[in-house]
């Protein structure tokens, strides 16, 4: 019975990953071979894995927004924001101790599940367009924190504050940790729950979903919440690695965390998408990414690169989806 | 008759879809200025031949001929070019343009490298009168009724002065009424020479304006009859290949059971004024009336769809308040939508995912998440008693057929366990035999003493299946048919307002 289980999981995962874990493997396979010897070693992978790991919880989140039909703008300025309000609280209640810093780290999962909260509000009650209201807490936040800070730098007063961002946790740093854990997290709650069920039906079929005593504001409420909860996470982690924020900081998050879910197959319009797909999708970028630099690729031109890898992948999507 | 030259002629036409035989050996020809019927049950190959026709499909053998001689018609443009029109089921029109702009839409007239827009609205003007439609050419497609679209349609195809006019299943979205309007227009057209061909699933509608009838059954030529050789029966016997006994069960006596939800002078802005009725246990009620009487809206409001202005609700006596579809569900109660498509089922979502979803927190909870083994084994139990023919449960619904997706959509609500089902066009465009599947399903349900709310177009259908039906008019109950009242000339009556002295009944 438990092999059976076990056969059609496998069964089912093939057939809906197909074209995405084949992209995965023989980008593996190219980097191994260009950036040989180098690329595979420990040290390396564990560099790619902690460098998208930042942007990549919030692409998990994002990807919910996406299915639920709707984008977050707003998500790199939001991360600015909740992190630079967070060494303000952590410098005020726990300038010295490790109570202090679990205290803000709820602290930023509380604010950024609240930033988020706003856009969702905005966008499930007031029916505004997501794509606009996000314009303009993107904004909003930016100045905010910019305000704040002087537009200076951020600095945490706190000595252990540090240790979280940059330590290793059975080999793998602490935010790589926090993207497996968030990501395990939301791809049951895509899968195996109702409010996954609702999420993808309501962004298939707004009417359709209302029609099915679906509570649609909710359904499109949440997702934004969820975001604003990763949002809070990579905030703590990004800021404790460097032990401060600069309030231009994480500028183009939202472009990052928006590739990995269309790589993973999240489509745009809404109503289909996956958690694992955008798990691989971040790495996909990573590995890019880390083939150009070790390359002597100019850094100006790894975005280019990027933006072409988003381009086909959405190619590749709207052609699948064409051949219905 | 033979006097007649022949201006379509197909012969031998075959269509296969990755080797799936759609069409086997088709040979028809149509005359100069008949009106043709094509019926058929869903998936008999109707809509295939005509998409062969208008080019929309490639053949995969045969020939066409038109005027005797032999044409390749590759692209839909190629058809229009050769006087080929098609008045599709589903519009093709732009909602944010005014008629005139769409009836030009891909054939516009021009001065210079401007649109010569004066000169589109006076030929969409006189094209319009010709066809004796009353529509303003400079209206938004998107403020017009159902009808009036089929008319800019039709007058789309006219402009380009076609010589074959297609009508696929037309009179679906049309009430009584309307149809005449449209069956008025059509002897016009022919009038002018037009030869058309009308697909239909409504016989009566077939034998009335038809002049010939090919029956088609499974990608098979059946039969070309003149109409005068023709009756319902007849004609549903070739299309389903065996006899078709009666397609409404016999109906259910509810007069003395008591009601269990009763309706008092509920309002909403514009749309309803004062609609009271009641609905008592075990009984199939019906609700006609034209498109946008208010019927839909009546159902929807109840079911907290929409804002109530005023007006009482009431189910086993006590008064209930509504806000959101999920208290109604949570009442017993279940309303299945006219818009199967665009309000019912997710197309994407397979059998299992589309069945469960209103009753998933209820049924197919275990600790906090989907028990996905229950959710297949009750997906299991419904296409076994609902007869649902899917190559594969784990298919999403957009590959079905529309018989298909109405079961599951129906089984859906069937796995709340309501009390009241309503059920609005519930078997619009679907085939015979999936519809009398869906009426005995309604009737067994009702002895079950599960009350039925039947909204209706067809009138057949609510002749057929109701003892009691409410006919609404503008919004308001124009009045409510007992027993014997129910006929067709009633309806049409209270539906139309022409009629004086009917009886009432609460």
């Amino acid at each position: 019975m438990g092999e059976n289980k076990f056969m059609t999981y496998v069964r089912k995962f093939r057939l809906k990953e197909h074209s995405l874990g084949m992209a995965f493997i023989v980008l593996m396979i190219i980097a191994t071979i260009v950036g040989w010897p180098n690329f595979l070693k420990v040290r390396n992978l564990t560099n790619i894995l902690r460098q998208i790991s930042y942007t990549g919880i919030i692409g998990l989140g994002m990807t919910l927004i996406i299915i639920s039909g709707g984008i977050d703008l707003s998500v790199g300025s939001m991360t600015a924001f909740v992190g630079g309000i967070s060494i303000f609280f952590l410098n005020r209640f726990g300038p010295d101790s490790t109570m202090g810093i679990v205290l803000t780290f709820l602290f930023a999962l509380l604010l950024g599940s609240a930033c988020g909260a706003l856009n969702g509000v905005m966008v499930a009650r007031f029916k505004m367009a997501p794509f606009i209201v996000t314009l303009g807490t993107m904004s909003i936040f930016r100045s905010l924190i910019q305000y704040f800070s002087n537009a200076g730098t951020i600095l945490s007063v706190n000595m252990d504050y540090g240790k979280l961002g940059s330590s290793m946790f059975l080999g793998l740093p602490i935010p790589v940790w926090c993207f497996i854990i968030v990501g395990l997290v939301l791809h049951v709650l895509l899968n195996h729950t109702s409010f996954g069920r609702y999420l993808c039906a309501t962004g298939a079929n707004e009417q359709v979903a209302r029609y099915s005593a679906i509570k649609v504001s909710v359904v499109k409420f949440l997702p934004y919440v969820i975001t604003g909860f990763t949002v809070g996470i990579t905030a703590i982690m990004w800021s404790s690695r460097l032990n401060c924020i600069n309030p231009s900081d994480c500028a183009g998050y939202e472009m990052d965390a928006i590739a990995a879910a269309v790589i993973g197959g999240t489509l745009m319009s809404g109503g289909k998408g996956s958690i694992i797909g955008t798990m691989m999708g971040a790495i996909m970028l990573g590995i890019i990414n880390n083939m150009l630099v070790m390359g002597g690729i100019s850094a100006f031109l790894q975005q280019a690169v990027k933006g072409f890898v988003i381009i086909v992948a959405v190619l590749l999507q709207y052609n699948s989806g064409n051949s219905k | 008759m033979d006097e007649t030259p022949n201006i379509l002629e197909l012969e031998g036409i075959v269509k296969e879809f990755s080797s799936v035989r759609v069409l086997d050996r088709v040979s028809m020809s149509i005359r100069q200025g008949e009106i043709m019927g094509l019926i058929g049950e869903n998936g008999a190959g109707k809509s295939t031949l005509i998409k062969i026709v208008t080019g929309i499909y490639q053949k995969t053998e045969g020939t066409v001929r038109l005027d005797g001689k032999q044409v390749n018609i590759p692209d839909y443009i190629t058809a229009k070019g050769l006087g080929i029109g098609i008045v599709p089921q589903e519009f093709n029109l732009i909602n944010y343009l005014t008629v005139y702009e769409n009836i030009f839409l891909g054939n516009e007239r021009n001065r210079g490298i401007f649109l010569d827009k004066s000169a589109m609205r006076g030929e969409a003007r006189a094209q319009l009168a010709a066809l004796k439609m009353p529509l303003d050419v400079d209206k938004a497609v998107s403020d017009l009724s159902v009808a009036e679209k089929q008319m800019v349609e039709i007058a789309k195809a006219m402009v380009l002065d076609a010589r074959i006019l297609i009508f696929d299943e037309p009179t679906t979205t049309l009430t009584a009424v309307e149809v005449q309007h449209l069956f008025a227009l059509m002897r016009k057209l022919k009038e002018q020479g037009v030869t058309m061909i009308f697909i239909s699933h409504k016989l009566g509608e077939v034998l009335s304006i038809c002049d010939r009838v090919t029956v088609l059954r499974d990608g098979i030529l059946v039969s070309v009859d003149p109409v005068a050789d023709l009756d319902t029966t007849i004609m549903a016997r070739k299309m389903v290949g065996r006899d078709f006994s009666q397609v409404f069960p016999e109906k259910v006596d509810s007069s003395g059971k008591p009601p269990i939800l009763e309706v008092e002078n509920l309002s909403c802005p514009v749309l309803l004024k004062d609609v009271s009725f009641t609905l008592r246990k075990g009984e199939i009620l019906g609700f006609a009336g034209l498109v946008g009487a208010g019927r839909t809206e009546t159902m929807e409001a109840v079911m907290g769809l929409r804002k109530i202005e005023g007006g009482t609700i009431r189910l086993d006596g006590k008064e209930v308040r509504i806000h959101h579809p999920r208290e109604a569900v949570d009442h017993g109660l279940a309303y299945i939508s006219e818009d199967r498509q665009g309000k019912g089922i997710v197309m994407d979502y397979d059998i299992p995912k589309n069945i469960s979803l209103i009753s998933l927190k209820e049924k197919y909870k275990k600790r906090g998440l989907i028990d996905k083994a229950k959710e297949a084994e009750s997906s299991e139990h419904y296409i076994k008693e609902f007869n649902i023919v899917a190559a594969s449960k784990r298919a999403a619904l957009r590959f079905f057929s529309g018989g298909n997706q109405q079961k599951v959509y129906l089984a859906r609500w069937m796995d709340t366990k309501p009390r009241i089902l309503i059920l609005d066009e519930p078997t619009r465009g679907i085939d015979i035999n999936a519809k009398r599947e869906i009426y005995e399903f309604i009737h067994r349900l009702a002895e079950d003493g599960i009350s039925c709310i039947i909204i209706s177009s067809e009138m057949e259908e609510v002749i057929g299946m109701c003892d009691r039906v409410y006919v609404m008019r503008e919004g308001r109950i124009a009045g409510c048919l007992v027993k014997e009242q129910v006929t067709e000339e009633n309806i049409v009556f209270n539906a139309t307002g022409i009629q004086k002295g009917m009886k009432q009944d609460g």
